[in-house]
C-alpha cells in the first residue's frame, strides 16, 4: 500500500500522535494449529513487535484448537487474527500479517494512508 | 409415496404444514438454503427448526446469529412463546452471536474462517447438536475483506457442516437476478426454499416456496404461511382426493317448515351449505337459526364473521328471539370476526385451518363468503373455498355460508363460481312489488335428497324466522301484503260464491214450491172435474136403467111378444 510516509523504521517511536511512547501493548495471536499460515503470522508479529515496539509489548499466542471457548469469548471468526488489547482502541488484524504496512496501521503504530 | 423404496433420510422441521410439503423434513446431514427479502421470516423459520427439534425431536442445536445478539434473539421470540434462556441452561440450544465490526479489522494478509469452524465445532459438540443455523451467513462480506476467501472458506465450510453430520439451514438474503446476494445457492445446492412476502392488491402474503430438494420430491407450489403466536404455519395445497367420509346423518336445519323442505329432516351432516341472496334477504339469519340450533344440540359452532362484529350479530340475533350470547357464554359458539382486507386470502384460510383445528366444531359458518373476492380474484378465491369445503368435509364439518349476490346478477350465480362444490343451496330473493320487498326462499339444489320445489314466503319475526307458503295463484306469485290482500280478496269472492249458490237453492226451492202448488191446483181442479164426470155417467146410467125399467114395465103391461117386438120397440123409443 503506497503510503507518503517510505518505511523507514525510525520515525514510528517519533510519531507526535504517540506522545505516550511508554505505553505497553497487550497484543493476542490467535491461531488454529500449526499451519503455513499460523507460522508465517507468528514470525511476521514477532519480527514487527522486536522492530517496533521493543521492551513494551506483551504478545501472547493462543491455539484455538487447544483452548476452542476463547474463540466465543473473543468474537473470533478468522484465522490468525491478531487482537491488540491496549492501548485503547481495541483492534483486530487478520491475515498473516505478512503486509507490514497495515499491521503498522491497525496497531496504531502508523496514521492511515 | 412408496414406503418400501428408500427415501433421503430427513429431518422433520416440526413446523406446522412444512414437513408436509417437504415429504418428511429438511434432508438429514446436509446444509439447506432459506432465503429471501428482509422480513420475511428467515431468522423465525430457522429458529423454530431448532426449537422443536429441541423439545419435539430430542435435538439439540446451535443457533449462530450474525445480525442479531442472543438477547435480542430471545426477545424476538420470546412473543412465539420459545423460552430460549431455557433451552440454553437444558443444554438444548445454544445461541453464539457472531460480532463484526469493520472499521475494527484490518486485513493483513491471508486468512481463513478457522476461527468461525473452532467455535462452530465447539458449540457442536458441547451440547451434541444435531441441528446448526447459520443466519445469515452473507453478513461475513460486509464485515470481511476478501471475497474470494470468503467464498473457498463458504464452500469448505458447508463441506465441512455435511462432514459434521448436522442438518443446517443457511439463510440468505434475497438478490438481484439471484437467490441470494452471494449467490450461496451455488453452494448449498442440496434444498433451496425460497420466502417471499409481497403485496398483492394492497395485502400482503408469506409464501413460501422449495426451490430445489435434490434426490426428493417435494411441493412445487408457492405456500402462504403464517406467523402467529404459534409459530409457523405453512399451508399445504394439499390435493385432497374426493374420498372423504360421508355420513347419512342430518342436522336440523333450526326452521322447522324448512326441515320440511329438506325431505323433511335437514341438512346432511358434513355437507356443504350455500345460502345466497341479495342484500337484506335473511341470510345471516338463516345463519343464526342454524348455529342456535346447533348449539341447542350441544354442538360447537365456530362462527367465521366478516362484515358484522360478534356483538353486533349477537344483538341483531337477539331482535329476531335468537339467543346466540348464550352459547357463546357456555363456550359452544364461537366467532372470529375480521374484515377479508385484514389479510391475504391464504392468511385467512390459514387461520380458519387453525381456529377450526383448535376449536373443533361441528359446525361452521362463513358469513358472507363473497367478502373475499374484495381481498382477491375470483379463481384465487375458489381456489381458496374449494380448500375450505374439502377441508370441512374431510373433518365432517358443516359449512354454511352465505353469499352476497350482487344487484343485477343472475340470482343463482355467485362470485366466485362455488356452485359446484355446494350440496345444498338455498336461493332467497326479495319479490319486491305493491311497494313492498318481501322474501321469498326455494331450493335451488339439495344433493342427495327429495327437496321441495316450491318458493316459500320467508318471514322474519320476532320469534325467528318463518317459512310460509306463498299464494301461486293465476295472479302470479304473491308474498307479503299483496298476498294477504289476495287472500282477502279471495275468501271475499268465496262468501259472494257462497251466497249466490244459497240464493240460486232458495230460488229452486221456491220454483218446486210454486209447481207443486200448480200440480196440487190442477190435480183438484181435475179430481172435481172427474167427480163431475162420473156423477153424470152415474146418472146417465141410472136414467138407462130407468128407462129400461120403464120399458119393461110398459111392455108387460101391454103384453106385448117381447121377444120380436123389442129390438124396434127400442129404437122407436129413442
Amino acid at each position: 500500500m503506497p503510503t507518503e510516509n517510505p518505511p523507514t523504521p525510525p520515525p514510528t517511536t517519533a510519531d507526535p500522535r504517540l506522545d505516550q511512547p511508554a505505553q505497553t501493548y497487550v497484543l493476542r495471536l490467535y491461531v488454529t494449529g500449526v499451519t503455513p499460515k499460523s507460522t508465517r503470522a507468528i514470525a511476521n508479529i514477532k519480527t514487527i513487535c522486536e522492530e517496533h515496539l521493543q521492551g513494551r509489548y506483551r504478545l501472547e499466542v493462543i491455539d484455538l484448537y487447544q483452548q476452542p471457548q476463547l474463540a466465543h469469548g473473543e468474537q473470533i471468526i478468522a484465522a490468525p487474527t491478531l487482537i491488540k488489547e491496549l492501548p485503547l482502541p481495541l483492534r483486530r488484524i487478520i491475515g498473516d500479517l505478512s503486509s507490514t504496512e497495515r499491521v503498522l496501521v491497525g496497531l496504531d503504530l502508523r496514521r492511515h494512508g | 409415496m412408496d414406503p418400501s423404496r428408500p427415501q433421503l433420510p430427513k429431518t422433520p422441521t416440526g413446523i406446522y404444514g412444512l414437513d408436509e410439503i417437504t415429504g418428511g423434513g429438511l434432508p438429514t446431514g446436509r446444509p439447506t438454503l432459506i432465503c429471501g427479502d428482509a422480513g420475511c421470516g428467515k431468522t423465525l423459520m430457522s429458529m423454530e427448526f431448532l426449537v422443536r427439534g429441541a423439545t419435539r425431536f430430542n435435538e439439540p442445536g446451535v443457533f449462530m446469529a450474525f445480525e442479531e445478539t442472543a438477547q435480542e434473539l430471545t426477545q424476538n421470540v420470546a412473543s412465539l412463546g420459545f423460552d430460549l434462556t431455557a433451552l440454553v441452561a437444558q443444554g438444548q440450544l445454544a445461541l453464539d452471536f457472531v460480532y463484526l465490526e469493520p472499521s475494527e479489522i484490518e486485513e493483513t494478509g491471508e486468512f481463513d474462517l478457522g476461527g468461525l469452524f473452532v467455535r462452530l465445532g465447539y458449540a457442536i459438540d458441547k451440547i451434541g447438536a444435531k441441528r446448526v443455523v447459520l443466519d445469515t451467513i452473507e453478513t461475513l462480506f460486509a464485515g470481511l475483506p476478501n471475497p474470494l476467501i470468503l467464498r473457498a472458506e463458504l464452500r469448505r465450510l458447508f463441506r465441512w457442516l455435511k462432514d459434521k453430520g448436522v442438518t443446517a439451514i443457511i439463510t440468505g438474503e434475497r438478490g438481484e437476478g439471484q437467490l441470494t446476494r452471494q449467490g450461496l445457492e451455488e453452494y448449498v445446492s442440496d434444498c433451496v426454499i425460497v420466502l417471499d412476502h409481497r403485496p398483492v392488491n394492497l395485502i400482503s402474503t408469506r409464501r413460501l416456496r422449495v426451490v430445489k430438494y435434490r434426490g426428493s420430491t417435494h411441493g412445487t407450489n408457492e405456500y402462504p404461511f403464517l406467523i402467529d403466536e404459534d409459530g409457523i404455519s405453512v399451508l399445504p395445497i394439499t390435493s385432497l382426493g374426493l374420498d372423504h367420509h360421508v355420513s347419512t346423518q342430518r342436522v336440523s336445519t333450526g326452521v322447522p317448515r324448512l326441515d320440511a323442505m329438506l325431505a323433511g329432516a335437514g341438512f346432511y351432516r358434513g355437507t356443504s351449505v350455500l345460502a345466497s341472496g341479495t342484500a337484506g334477504t335473511g341470510k345471516t339469519s338463516l345463519a343464526g337459526h342454524f348455529a342456535a340450533a346447533a348449539c341447542a344440540r350441544g354442538e360447537r359452532v365456530l362462527y367465521f364473521a366478516f362484515e358484522e362484529s360478534p356483538n353486533q350479530i349477537v344483538r341483531n340475533m337477539g331482535s329476531i328471539g335468537i339467543d346466540l350470547g348464550r352459547w357463546v357464554a357456555q363456550g359452544l359458539l364461537q366467532f372470529q370476526a375480521v374484515r377479508p382486507t385484514f389479510a391475504g386470502l391464504e392468511l385467512h384460510l390459514t387461520t380458519m385451518h387453525k381456529a377450526i383445528d383448535r376449536f373443533k366444531p361441528q359446525i361452521v359458518v362463513v358469513d358472507p363468503l363473497n367478502s373475499f373476492i374484495s381481498a382477491g380474484n375470483e379463481t384465487e378465491v375458489k381456489a381458496m373455498l374449494i380448500r375450505l369445503v374439502d377441508y370441512l368435509k374431510m373433518n365432517e364439518i358443516t359449512g354454511f355460508f352465505t353469499s352476497l349476490t350482487t344487484g343485477g346478477s343472475a340470482l343463482d350465480h355467485t362470485d366466485a363460481a362455488i356452485s359446484s362444490l355446494i350440496d345444498t343451496w338455498l336461493l332467497l330473493v326479495a319479490v319486491e312489488a305493491g311497494g313492498e320487498r318481501n322474501r321469498a326462499l326455494s331450493i335451488l339444489k339439495s344433493r342427495g335428497m327429495a327437496h321441495s320445489n316450491q318458493t316459500r314466503e320467508f318471514l322474519i319475526t320476532n320469534a325467528g324466522v318463518e317459512v310460509r307458503d306463498v299464494y301461486a295463484g293465476p295472479g302470479g306469485v304473491l308474498t307479503g301484503s299483496a298476498r294477504l290482500a289476495q287472500e282477502a280478496q279471495e275468501r271475499a269472492d268465496d262468501l259472494v260464491r257462497r251466497q249466490d249458490i244459497d240464493r240460486r237453492q232458495r230460488e229452486l226451492e221456491r220454483k218446486r214450491a210454486a209447481l207443486e202448488a200448480q200440480i196440487a191446483a190442477l190435480r183438484l181442479d181435475f179430481a172435481a172435474q172427474e167427480a163431475d164426470a162420473l156423477a153424470l155417467i152415474e146418472r146417465e146410467r141410472a136414467r138407462e136403467a130407468q128407462l129400461e125399467q120403464e120399458r119393461k114395465d110398459m111392455a108387460w103391461s101391454r103384453k106385448a111378444d117381447a121377444a120380436t117386438a123389442t129390438p124396434t120397440a127400442m129404437e122407436g123409443a129413442q
